[in-house]
């Protein structure tokens, strides 16, 4: 089957679900695929849009939009402004019933190719050549950008403000105070943003700059015998785990292993700790390990409703007596790291050794330096920005809920999730203002109604299913961002359509994904498509959920393979696998929806290959 | 016969460098035995050997006078000719010395395979065949499941004389090369009773990919796949990880087994439910690769392998390599430069990468 042109639905085309007119103004107008303006419609007809299904696996909150525009932006900002990459400018966004849709701008100018190419290797080359020392300089921006957000305070509205403000002559209120706050809250994270994508986009260029040169020279090899060229590297992702181990051991030292297993409720478990000496000094560790380390996020960090650790401590509570049991009964909790290491090295000296020309081994050997060089950043940055960052910033953004709560403008705090950015700035307006005069808001009444229609909206979106892609499918694409997380190739969007195309999933017994970790296994699947449902994995199962993060890490030293609906091959469950050496499968599209919990599976991660049995 | 020219040599003594004494086919073998292979013992009559025989009753002055003045294009009257000697060739007799050394190592070569009178194939190993650049493969004849001693010198007389087909001797005059000049080996090698057999190139055939292994494999004897006469099952085996990364398992109509009462090799059909089966197990394809892998390492160039799975023999110990010789349609190109970057920094191949993209086709 080849992908012709034209395959995909025209984007004006997706229908509205009916019962939810009018959604469009749950997200940035500019998000809209229009009919009123020729020009962008054409343009809007002859672009390839396809499902950012890595990013949002569900529907996206008005509020959770704020990550959608800001790496639009800052994606964009650096091909385009900044770096100058040659062939494509950003990556435009659109949203398709709650769904984001995403495109990258191909240069179709010869000569402004020409143009950028110049200025392209004197910046990203500047970046190259400087990679360790401005990533050095990176980590303290992300560090002082997150101690603001941690150090940002959201003050309640005082029926009467303190004393202090007249005394101090201060001249300003708790309600201007708290409309600063809110701003500084949402430029703290369009800024954490700006950084994530300094790095990011020229890490992916040198990865797929090695992983494309190695398919030249062998046509035949899996992109995953690539990436393991660069594994074993070391990168702080993997530490929140590493922090779980420790503690583990560290029971077992002090003898409260049997303490932390008298229930699985954390403030249970604290209490009868704090009775003993041993126990108040485990308590000390653990205070130690969860700042940082517990801000990881047990979903990808894009979502609010993905908890950190921090959030609910039964959850590292459960993976820690977990270990604990395991490093009683003398297991070694360590990863392989030395073996994997290992490997690799046998690896890449037999592909190597295969190289038939000399220019091209120096290449090899140069480029698989570059990739390793740019590696930790690529890891690393997510736990910075969507793990601690984010899960910070969503519970500021609950503090102002609260107030918000108790002024009326919503009902409950989570319903603040249902407005967007600018419209919680305008409630708070609304909120501020009626506060210092004295009456009612009029949001009082507007907002919690829009907020009921906006929950019946979101519950029609989940269930309906996002086409792969619409528009125009392209011949090549250039983007490296869009290249290496999305896989966008002919093979995976043609096997999630003819997937599409199947009524009743029911039926499909044999699908694909891209070979993430090698080797096959046989066994049970469990479908967990959040992370409060890992606690129902049984030891010898495999893990079928839509995408993984590294706070499931404690999970895999429980399952034996592992199959997810999105990711690229540079993808969080395909290196975790990796590590712990289980076979895993990755990007499938719609494994969560064709899986059914209790099935017997077979995973061949090697090929990508997964069969119901 | 002198010592430094036996008349028969076990494979074991066999090596690559020695085409001129034993023909390609058999210093093939007995290479691949030296290197740890897992060969289908046997044994050469030698170049030698040959010599010896055709010296009795002057045989090859009668041929040069048959063969004197004969037009290479008159196809009728040299297939005439080519008759008339291998008919002599046939009936000579072998003289009692020579002839109780073949004796001698056929019987132990049963002794060594646990079979009295073992089924062997015996094949001709000419001193020109299988030589890259220089291809007489298939000028010669093979024949399979033969036994007993009697059979076994019949048939080496009939692999001598097809030193002598019509179209041989045409080659022969065509390119100048002096009848007395070709020497013949002939190789004698226990049969393996394959369930399953095939070939196998230690490359990708279809695009020369050297990290790739790929095996295409059948039913029964290897003939069926060699001929062409079935779409085979094929494999593609990852040359560094050994996983078998793709598979085709085709509709195999027909496959070569041995006539329980003939005990000849015969066509037969496979049977419906087996046809659509997979010919030979994962396991034995990850042990096949790991040979080719060490073969390949053996001879430094990518490799053309003609392999066996024996039923008789226990799993583990029951692939044979029949036959390997370097593969020559890619190996004869030369290598190009794959990289297409200006210059030769990092910066020069990520532009040039980014410039292709990614083809979504």
């Amino acid at each position: 089957m080849t992908c012709s042109k034209g395959q995909y639905a025209k984007p004006h085309e997706i229908e509205t679900i009916p019962g939810t007119e009018g959604w469009e103004r749950m997200y940035p107008y500019q998000y809209q695929f229009v009919t009123d303006d020729p020009e962008r419609q054409k343009y809007e007809e002859e672009s390839f849009w396809f499902y950012d299904g890595l990013h949002y696996p569900e529907p996206v909150y008005p509020f959770d939009m704020i990550w959608d525009e800001a790496w639009y932006l800052a994606l964009s900002q650096f091909n385009t402004r900044i770096f100058s990459v040659p062939p494509v400018f950003g990556v435009d966004h659109r949203i398709i019933n709650g769904y984001p849709y995403i495109s990258p701008v191909a240069v179709k100018d010869p000569a402004v190719i020409e143009e950028r190419i110049a200025h392209f290797m004197e910046r990203a080359g500047y970046y190259y050549e400087n990679w360790d020392e401005l990533e050095a300089k990176w980590e303290g921006k992300m560090r002082e950008t997150i101690d603001k957000l941690e150090k940002l305070e959201i003050t309640p509205l005082p029926e009467l403000e303190d004393i202090q403000v007249v005394r101090d002559g201060l001249g300003e209120s708790k309600g201007y105070h708290l409309l600063k706050s809110y701003d500084q809250l949402i430029d703290l994270g369009i800024r954490c943003w700006q950084y994530h994508f300094e790095f990011l986009n020229l890490g992916y260029a040198a990865y797929v700059t090695f992983l494309d040169f190695c398919q030249r020279l062998f046509p035949d090899i899996p992109a995953q015998r690539v990436t393991q060229m660069i594994s074993g590297i070391d990168v702080i992702m993997y530490q929140p785990d590493e922090e779980l181990k420790k503690l583990a051991r560290r029971a077992v030292e002090l003898g409260v292993q049997a303490t932390l297993r008298t229930s699985t409720e954390f403030s249970v478990v604290e209490k009868a700790l704090q009775e003993t000496a041993p126990g108040r000094e485990w308590l000390i560790a653990f205070e130690e390990a969860r700042y940082p380390w517990f801000n990881v996020s047990t979903g990808t960090g894009w979502y609010h409703h993905d908890k950190s650790w921090n959030d609910d401590l039964n959850i590292p509570l459960s993976s820690i007596t977990m270990y604990a049991d395991k490093a009683e009964k003398g297991e070694c909790l360590d990863r392989p790291t030395k073996a994997i290491q290992e490997e690799r090295d046998q690896i890449t000296a037999e592909y190597r050794a295969l190289i038939a020309t000399d220019q091209d081994r120096a290449a090899f050997d140069q480029l698989l330096q570059t990739a390793k060089t740019v590696f930790p950043y690529v890891e690393n940055h997510m736990f910075y920005v969507e793990h601690w960052f984010h899960s910070v910033f969503w519970n500021k953004v609950r503090e102002v809920g609260v107030i918000m709560k108790d002024h009326g403008l919503i009902h409950d705090v989570e319903d603040i999730w249902y407005l967007k950015r600018g419209e919680i700035k305008d409630a708070l307006w609304d909120m501020v203002t009626a506060w210092a005069t004295g009456v009612k808001p009029r949001g009082a009444v507007t907002w919690p109604k829009e907020v009921e229609w906006r929950k019946g909206v979101m519950d029609k979106f989940r269930e309906w299913r996002p086409e792969a892609a619409v528009g125009t499918v392209p011949e090549v694409i250039q983007e490296p961002f869009t290249v290496v997380l999305w896989g966008v190739t002919s093979e995976s969007l043609q096997s999630w359509s003819e997937i599409q195309d199947t009524d009743d999933l029911d039926s499909v017994t044999c699908f694909n994904g891209f070979a993430g970790s090698p080797g096959t296994v046989e066994g049970v699947a469990r479908v967990c498509r959040t992370v409060d449902e890992i606690a129902g994995l049984k030891e010898g199962e495999i893990l079928v959920s839509p995408t993984t993060s590294p706070s499931w890490a404690p999970v895999f030293s429980k399952i034996k393979g592992c199959v997810t609906d999105v990711v690229g091959v540079m993808s969080h469950a395909a290196i975790v696998c990796r590590e712990y050496g289980m076979p895993a499968v990755v990007g499938t599209g719609l494994a969560t929806k064709i899986v059914k919990s209790g099935q017997m599976i077979r995973v061949n991660g090697s090929t990508g290959e997964i069969n119901i049995i | 016969m002198s010592v430094d020219k036996p008349w028969v040599s076990w494979f074991d003594d066999c090596r690559r460098e020695m085409v001129e004494q034993v023909g390609g086919k058999c210093s093939s073998l007995g290479e691949l035995i030296n290197a740890g292979i897992r060969v289908p013992p046997g044994f050469a009559i030698t170049v030698a050997g040959y010599e010896h025989f055709m010296a009795q009753n002057n045989v090859l002055d009668e041929i040069d006078v048959m063969l004197k003045d004969v037009d290479p294009q008159d196809i009728a009257t040299l297939e005439k000719l080519s008759l008339k000697i291998r008919n002599k060739i046939e009936q000579m007799p072998i003289d009692t010395e020579f002839e109780d050394q073949i004796a001698e190592f056929y019987r132990k070569l049963s002794v060594r395979s646990c079979m009295p009178a073992v089924a062997v194939a015996v094949r001709s190993s000419a001193t020109a065949e299988d030589l890259p650049g220089a291809s007489f493969a298939g000028q010669q004849d093979t024949f399979l499941w033969v036994r007993g001693i009697d059979e076994v010198l019949a048939h080496v007389r009939r692999c001598i004389s097809s030193l002598f087909t019509g179209r041989a001797i045409a080659y022969r005059i065509d390119m100048g090369f002096d009848h007395r000049q070709v020497g013949i080996s002939v190789g004698i090698q226990k049969m393996a009773n394959s369930f399953a057999a095939g070939v196998m190139f230690t490359l990708n055939p279809s695009n020369g990919d050297r990290s790739s292994i790929v095996v295409d494999s059948n039913f029964g004897f290897g003939e069926s796949v060699v001929s062409g006469e079935v779409t085979p099952d094929q494999f593609r085996i990852n040359k560094v990880s050994l996983e078998v990364l793709n598979r085709t398992i085709s509709d195999k109509e027909i496959c070569y087994t041995v006539d329980p009462k003939t005990q000849v090799s015969i066509k037969t059909e496979v049977p419906e439910e087996r046809r659509k089966v997979q010919s030979v197990t994962d396991k034995e394809l990850v042990e096949l690769a790991k040979m080719g892998k060490l073969i390949e390492q053996h001879y430094g160039c990518p490799m053309d392998i003609e392999w066996a799975v024996d039923k008789d023999m226990p799993e583990g110990g029951n692939i044979f390599i029949l036959q390997a010789r370097p593969e020559t349609v890619w190996s004869n190109k030369a290598a190009e430069v794959v990289s297409t970057a200006k210059g030769s920094s990092a910066m020069d191949h990520i532009l040039s990468s980014m410039m292709a993209g990614k083809k979504v086709k």
